[in-house]
């Protein structure tokens, strides 16, 4: 009798240690996780962030502005233009 | 007695103790104080437990577990290649509890220099007697975490949104703003408010004394992202129509000026530019008249414009023929005690020289033929006097008049488009009959993911192709708008030249217009060009508008890649285009 009361003692310890154990991973599991989500959000704003100066470099008027001015660039004239028009059929 | 003679060992369980007789009640009056206690007890957990459980519950609670708000951002607007012309961006705002708020001098030096604020403005909203003040909206992260680096007392910090048009002025019309509460105000972010606008979540949980989160309880409500609107605009076709529109509002010295570029196949609304604009991103000074959406919301009498439709319900009704012969010498027309005359007289054209030449008097003698209501109908089917039905705030439907209270003069000025009103857009929409096979498209300010859309008929087939025909001989040698032509394409378009009312009469200042599309063999884009009152001696829509919807048009049609259906050279046109006259 006694005998089977300590293995059943044993076995409650041995569980009690093992909820305790695995909550505390629990936890810093979620803290983890936390973590990562809190990261994730960041990155998404700093995305936003990031393609709002992309769309301030790439606006028209600075591109064009760049052409123009920087790399000397113009449209050529209409009388230097060749149309080249697909043959037929292909791709 | 227990000493006694035999001598045994003592016994404690006959202690002469025991054998006192006690008073009955002080056992009993023990029993009682400990059932009497129990019963305290009992009462004492049921009152706990039972009674009180819910006050006691939450306050527990309250030391452990917190509601948190999970923020929803805004949904972005980009244009139809997936750039952004309106975007979210995360600031704080920071305000204060005045009374809690006692900030030593150099503490308040210290705020307001990172604030970058008035020491005395500051002052006073710390001094005032509100529960709550803000002290700044919208600041950048970076300053808020030097502020709360600061540790003040009873200054507080919330999340906001920030809205920003990196596009700026360039598109504020269509996209319009938000105000402080990331609330939309105008153009397509109040139009599509309901779709962009996030709805925050909410979750609550468990946090340990550093403030960590250890657990969820209960359920989570998740956070909802505003969508993403994604508009037909095309930004290097909008950025071509709106500096283009700029340029010539300078050069003609005019008031203000619209520009509206339609995709003739879907209906998608591919630029739309005002002037003047204003910036979104800083809306300190502004004005109602840089505030609104012209081409939307401002209408006018749209002149000679109006003549295809004339011109188009003549041929549908079997009442002309492209080649039948008006007379319109000698280029008077006296209906009434009103007289209606052309700019140049002209002797007998054709059906489709009255559009090439815009003839007041052809177009007025076409009307004659028609019952009102037929041409109402026509007017009607066309859009006059309805909104786009774009959604658009402030959308207007222009003045179309019941056919019952038109007079003979009346019906001969709406032939060429006077005593009517039509906004630019309604305009542009309406020659969508002529790009396409006589079909109305509808409208759309998204991009259209399924094609093919389909109109409502409203005239032929043939008949949209013959008045083509003609609009491309207005654009041509020998029309009223030369300076229309694109280089490499076949360009069709009719000018348009309107005094102003003002106060019910006509005043001696003009509204400019061009409408056309491209290229004539397959059109894939509408344009309208109006500005209004060019005030720098050239005032005729060929003048003043035709070059502007030129410079579109090429710049467009080049950026879509479409392929030319001309020949490179511009046909050279004569010195002086026939004028219409008003």
């Amino acid at each position: 009798m006694l005998r089977t009361n300590m293995v059943f003692l044993f076995f409650v310890v041995f569980c009690a240690l093992g909820v305790v154990t695995s909550q505390h991973k629990a936890r810093k599991l979620f803290q983890e996780l936390e973590a990562e989500q809190e990261r994730a959000k960041q990155l998404d704003v700093e995305f936003g962030q990031l393609q709002l100066e992309l769309s301030t470099w790439a606006t028209h008027p600075r591109i064009e502005k760049i052409a123009k001015e920087r790399l000397k660039m113009r449209a050529p004239e209409t009388a230097r233009l060749l149309v080249a028009k697909p043959v037929e059929g292909a791709q | 007695m227990m000493r006694g003679k035999s001598g045994r060992a003592h016994k404690f369980a006959e202690s002469p103790v025991l054998k006192l007789a006690l008073p009955a009640w002080r056992s009993r009056m023990v029993a009682l104080l400990l059932l009497g206690s129990l019963g305290v007890l009992v009462g004492r957990s049921v009152y706990l437990q039972i009674v009180n459980t819910d006050f006691l519950q939450e306050k527990g609670e309250s030391r452990y577990r917190r509601d948190l708000e999970i923020s929803a951002s805004r949904g972005k607007v980009t244009d139809r290649n997936g750039d952004v012309l309106a975007i979210s961006t995360p600031m704080k705002s920071i305000w204060a509890i005045p009374a809690d708020a006692r900030l030593t001098a150099q503490q308040s030096q210290q705020l307001a220099k990172a604030l970058d604020a008035e020491p005395k403005d500051l002052a006073r909203k710390l001094a005032s007697d509100k529960g709550f003040v803000y002290l700044q909206r919208q600041v950048s992260p970076e300053v808020a975490d030097r502020i709360a680096a600061l540790k003040l007392p009873g200054i507080y910090q919330n999340k906001e949104y920030r809205r920003y048009y990196p596009t700026g002025d360039m598109t504020a019309h269509i996209v319009g703003f938000t105000g402080v509460d990331d609330k939309g105000l105008e153009g397509v972010e109040l139009a599509f408010e309901k779709s962009l606008i996030g709805h925050a979540g909410s979750r609550s949980v468990i946090r340990d004394r550093r403030g960590q989160i250890v657990e969820d309880v209960g359920s989570i409500k998740p956070p909802q992202d505003g969508k993403d609107i994604r508009l037909a605009l095309d930004s290097k076709i909008q950025y071509l129509a709106y500096s283009m529109l700029k340029q010539s509002v300078a050069d003609n010295k005019a008031k203000a000026g619209g520009a509206v570029v339609i995709d003739a196949k879907t209906g998608e609304i591919l630029a739309l530019a005002n002037w003047p604009t204003y910036n979104p991103n800083n809306r300190d000074h502004l004005s109602g008249g840089q505030l609104r959406n012209r081409a939307v919301t401002d209408t006018f009498e749209p002149g000679s414009t109006l003549k295809p439709f004339t011109a188009a319900l003549a041929l549908e009704k079997g009442k002309f023929r492209f080649d039948s012969i008006i007379n319109c010498a000698p280029g008077k027309l006296t209906i009434g005690n009103a007289t209606i005359s052309d700019a140049h007289p002209h002797g007998a054209l054709t059906v489709a020289q009255v559009i090439q030449k815009s003839s007041n008097v052809g177009a007025a003698k076409m009307a004659a033929t028609f019952a009102p209501q037929e041409m109402w109908e026509m007017f009607d089917a066309v859009g006059f006097g309805q909104t786009s039905r774009l959604g658009f705030p402030g959308e207007v439907s222009g003045r179309l008049r019941a056919w019952k209270t038109w007079r003979p003069i009346e019906q001969a000025t709406m032939s060429y488009g006077h005593g009517i009103s039509v906004s630019l857009m309604q305009l542009a929409r309406a020659y969508s009959v002529f790009a396409g096979d006589g079909e109305l498209m509808p409208m759309s300010l998204t991009r259209v993911e399924q094609g093919p859309v389909t109109g409502v008929p409203v005239f032929s087939a043939q008949t949209a192709r013959e008045v083509r025909a003609m609009l491309e001989m207005a654009a041509g040698p020998g029309g009223t708008a030369p300076k229309a032509q694109v280089p490499g394409y076949r360009v069709a378009g009719k000018t348009g030249t309107a005094h102003k009312l003002e106060g019910g009469l006509y005043a001696n200042k003009y509204v400019s217009s061009f409408v056309g599309f491209a290229p004539v063999s397959d059109p894939r884009l509408i344009v309208a060009v109006m500005i209004d009152e060019p005030s720098a001696g050239k005032h005729y829509g060929g003048d003043v508008a035709a070059p502007v919807f030129s410079a579109i048009t090429g710049g467009a049609l080049r950026t879509l890649g479409i392929a030319p259906d001309a020949q490179m050279t511009v046909v050279s046109a004569p010195q002086q285009p026939p004028k219409e006259k008003l």
